[in-house]
């Protein structure tokens, strides 16, 4: 149902939008092009900011050094009773979207998607979006090197995202 | 963000020194390059498109439409927003199609939400109040439909692939809410240190 909502969305705002466009005579192939070709000057303007993160970023999951500190790290959230598998996806959801839904693949694949694990996994990749992706992208596209308190505040929400998560899983399925 | 950038590459690369791996190290600088390049043309297409449906949605006057319907909501969020500005209108389709799970339709309206605010910004290198704002929204997540989530769970064969979305949501608003608070906070701070300054 919702599956089949979603795949609604898409066609129907298009849809909505030309339809309303024709009812107020605008021309809207036109109107079209033009707002596309906005396209290009912002692709420009993105790719340096992409590089710039990318390039902090991939370093980072590549050197090996996250594994090192995961490890010292476990004890303690043991200790909390947080699934230690789902560590790193838990502090990596702000860094690098893409990464962290490979590994809630990953534990789909290996425990399955109905375990606490995988629901967890599910919750914690759905309920938060890439911080740094999106500063990037937004402030970088308009220019804005001056980021003030917007990281520190995006990551204090991350975090309580993940708390929140595990609190709302353990409630829901546990 | 500076601090933080530096702080990722210089500490990766005293690593890789420390524990020999200079050859994967080496790759890793360059693909980064090819990575931004995949990143940026995966999205330009897609973004082409929606800034062009929206480009229609915005001239015909449906967005304002839109946003007068949410207004009194967004204006509290954002109150140094002049009534009726454009902008709100983007975050108000930004959120809209987030909530939907539809990133790669939000993410040009946020963009474009982004450019309306700069116009309203005195600073041009520096971050307004209602840009953090809405940035922060945006990281906390405002999904309802998980589509990506809902698709992988069915490839993995679960027996319920949908059941994590009440769960998505109570845990998303929760963050959300927690973001605003913390996002009031520090624009409150920061408020207070610009007026010691002058």
């Amino acid at each position: 149902m919702i599956g089949v909502l979603s795949n609604l969305m898409i066609p129907l705002l298009v849809l909505v939008v030309i339809g309303y466009g024709i009812k107020k005579k605008v021309a809207v192939y036109d109107v079209f092009v033009d707002g596309a070709k906005e396209s290009f000057e912002l692709a420009f303007t993105l790719f340096p900011c992409m590089l710039g993160m990318l390039l902090g970023v991939n370093l980072l999951l590549k050197c090996g050094i996250l594994d090192v500190i995961f490890e010292w790290t476990t004890p303690f959230f043991e200790f909390l009773h947080f699934p230690v598998q789902l560590l790193p996806m838990a502090f990596l959801r702000s860094v690098s979207g893409s990464t962290t839904l490979a590994m809630m693949n990953q534990f789909f694949a290996e425990y399955g998607p109905d375990s606490f694990i995988g629901r967890l996994a599910s919750v914690i990749q759905g309920s938060s979006d890439t911080t740094l992706y999106v500063l990037t992208l937004y402030f970088g596209s308009i220019g804005v090197v001056k980021s003030k308190y917007a990281l520190k505040a995006g990551l204090i929400a991350d975090f309580m995202g993940i708390v929140a998560s595990i609190i709302v899983v353990q409630l829901f399925f546990g | 963000m500076n601090l933080i950038w530096a702080f990722f590459i210089i500490i990766s690369i005293i690593y890789s020194l420390c524990t020999g791996k200079l050859d994967s190290l080496n790759t890793e600088i360059l693909n980064s390059t090819k990575d931004a390049l995949d990143m940026v043309m995966k999205i330009f297409p897609v973004m082409a498109l929606w800034l062009g449906i929206m480009n229609i949605a915005s001239v015909s006057g449906l967005l304002k439409k839109m946003s007068n319907a949410v207004a009194p909501f967004l204006s509290k969020l954002f109150p140094e927003l002049p009534k009726g500005h454009e902008s709100l209108s983007f975050i108000a389709s930004n959120i809209i199609t987030n909530m939907f799970g539809l990133g790669n339709a939000a993410t040009p309206f946020g963009l474009k939400a982004m450019k309306s605010l700069q116009t309203l910004n005195p600073k041009k290198d520096t971050a307004t109040r209602s840009m953090i704002t809405f940035l922060v929204i945006n990281t906390s997540g405002v999904t309802i439909v998980p589509t990506t989530i809902i698709s992988l769970r069915m490839m993995h064969g679960s027996a319920n692939p949908t059941e994590v979305v009440l769960a998505c949501i109570l845990a998303t608003s929760l963050s959300t809410i927690g973001a605003v608070f913390v996002d009031r906070y520090y624009a409150r701070r920061d408020k207070k240190r610009d007026r010691r300054s002058i």
